[in-house]
């Protein structure tokens, strides 16, 4: 039987994650709730453990120990109840250059199960405007293309969970503005769920109505974006990821002590 | 699986689904499709290997009386073997197509179980097999009057064990690169040749010294070449022998999968499946 959904429930629960290899610790003691419809983000430096957290809640990494939950189901018991539900992207995780947009949405609809694939991936195209590059191989396009191609196959099965790491890297500021567009609209429009991983705060000041911020593998601060701004009297969240990351306020008050 | 609002509706934990299946060999067939390099490729060798062997069987027939009893006894030996080869090294390329194209994490993210993956992935390697070896087995017919088909009905039995065993080491690779990374690529092309001087490709298990012919006994391919010969030579059908190679591999399937899905555990477990091809 899969578990009942309930609106109040949240879109993705994690609850004292951990995920050791050996003497290093990647995550530990992760916990927090994603609401439904809502855009959160992981903001973190690199190796704060963004990238684990979302493999595991993809089920492609085994946690050491905690538990994860995604639209009520338990992501480590029982994955391939809730994969169909989920999508992933990432521009590190390609698509096949060698196969056309279609060919590799036509794949990627047939692994997902979407009924009538051929109407869904002519409803992408035109709203993702890949009319022009549908045809080409992937490895052809523009990194623009090939962002609106992975992010077409990332909505192939009209997600109600999309993971996302750092959707916009490598992308000029037009076209980052209008996938952000686009992944806001997403989430109106199907009361969708997205958890994103970024480094681009201005990217997260805009779309994320939750904040969570990492550093060595820990959930060290939350809060929506304005919160985080007045708790650590700053004028964006750049300013406060470097006072996170860097210990700022902590080195500020000893100068001052 | 769609549900009114056009979310898919959840599914079992367990079952097997020909369509995600079918994805995957969608997947290849595009891939093939999209370039004649590759299927060139497929074929390039086992031609090259019949043209060469071809002439030689032609030369040997008029020297040596064996040869003249069983003129197909080299073809029949080269085609049988690149059946085995060709399905082992189908097996991994189609498993390292997607590792080199960095497409693996999004195949493993996506609800295809690892059963399903691998059942895919032995449809892929029969394919490349069948590309592969037909334009071999067609020369063969062509340029030297050998049909590899007057093996008769013993020629499937062979077919198939040649290709579980190649599906069966195929897997345990993918199962290395999956657990040890690229590093262990070139083991995709290497690990069969261990097998060939022991397998008695060419000449019967006889002229390996003892210690070897027991190893010879374990590797169900030794039974197939074993089998072959007995039908060119002696004119018989050892079912025997296809009992013995149909057990084996059993064994060996069940090892290939087993060596697979713990290989795929074990990258779970180190996180390596959204890294691999870095």
């Amino acid at each position: 039987m899969n578990a009942p959904v309930h609106a109040a429930e949240p879109a993705i629960e994690v609850r004292r994650l951990a995920k050791r290899y050996g003497a290093v610790t990647a995550i530990e003691e992760l916990s927090f709730a994603v609401p439904r419809g809502s855009i959160t983000a992981l903001l973190g430096g690199n190796g704060a453990g963004k990238t684990t957290t979302l493999a595991i809640l993809l089920g492609v990494l085994l946690p050491s120990s905690g538990e994860a939950r995604v639209l009520g189901i338990d992501i480590l018991k029982h994955r391939y109840r809730v994969l169909p539900r989920m999508n992933f992207g990432s521009p590190y995780v390609e698509l096949p250059k060698r196969l056309t947009v279609r060919e590799n949405l036509a794949v990627f609809a047939q692994l997902y199960g979407v009924r009538d694939a051929t109407k869904r991936i002519a409803a992408l195209a035109e709203e993702l405007q890949m009319g022009d590059f549908m045809n080409r191989p992937t490895g052809t396009l523009s990194a623009g293309q090939k962002t609106r191609a992975a992010l077409a196959k990332a909505l192939v099965n009209r997600p109600e969970v999309l993971l996302l790491d750092e959707p916009t890297a490598s992308l000029d500021p037009d076209t980052g503005d209008w996938v952000r567009a686009y992944l806001e609209r997403y989430v109106a429009e199907n009361e969708a769920t997205i958890l994103l991983a970024s480094h681009n705060m201005g990217e997260v000041e805009r779309m994320a109505s939750l904040v969570l911020m990492m550093k060595a593998g820990r959930l060290v601060d939350r809060g929506t974006a304005g919160e985080l701004l007045a708790k650590y009297g700053r004028d964006n969240l750049e300013e406060v990821f470097l006072d996170i990351a860097r210990d700022r306020r902590k080195a500020e008050k000893e100068t001052v002590a | 699986m769609n549900d009114g609002l056009g979310f898919a509706a959840p599914e079992r934990e367990w079952g097997f689904s020909l369509r995600r299946t079918s994805a995957i060999v969608l997947r290849h067939y595009y891939l093939l499709r999209s370039s004649w390099a590759r299927v060139l490729e497929l074929a390039y060798w086992p031609v090259i290997n019949m043209t060469l062997w071809g002439f030689m069987t032609v030369f040997l027939v008029g020297q040596s009386s064996l040869f003249a009893q069983a003129t197909g006894l080299l073809l029949a030996a080269i085609l049988l073997w690149d059946v085995l080869f060709r399905s082992q090294l189908g097996l991994g390329l189609a498993f390292l197509e997607e590792v080199w194209s960095r497409n693996l994490g999004h195949i493993l993210v996506s609800p295809i179980r690892p059963y399903e993956y691998i059942a895919a992935l032995f449809v892929v390697a029969l394919m490349r097999v069948l590309i592969g070896v037909g334009p071999a087995a067609l020369l063969a017919w062509g340029l030297y009057d050998y049909s590899i088909f007057t093996l008769g009905l013993p020629l499937l039995v062979f077919f198939v064990n040649l290709v579980v065993l190649g599906w069966a080491i195929g897997l345990a690779i993918n199962g290395l690169i999956l657990r040890f990374g690229l590093g262990a690529e070139s083991m995709a092309w290497m690990a069969l040749f261990v097998l060939a001087p022991i397998c008695g490709i060419y000449y019967p298990l006889s002229v390996l010294p003892e210690w070897l012919r027991w190893i010879a006994y374990a590797i169900p391919a030794s039974y197939v070449f074993e089998g072959m010969r007995a039908v060119l030579i002696e004119k018989t059908f050892r079912v025997d022998y296809v009992v013995v190679a149909a057990l084996l591999n059993l064994v060996y399937i069940a090892g290939g999968v087993a060596a697979f899905l713990y290989c795929f555990r074990a990258a779970r477990r180190r996180g390596l499946i959204l890294q691999i091809g870095e």
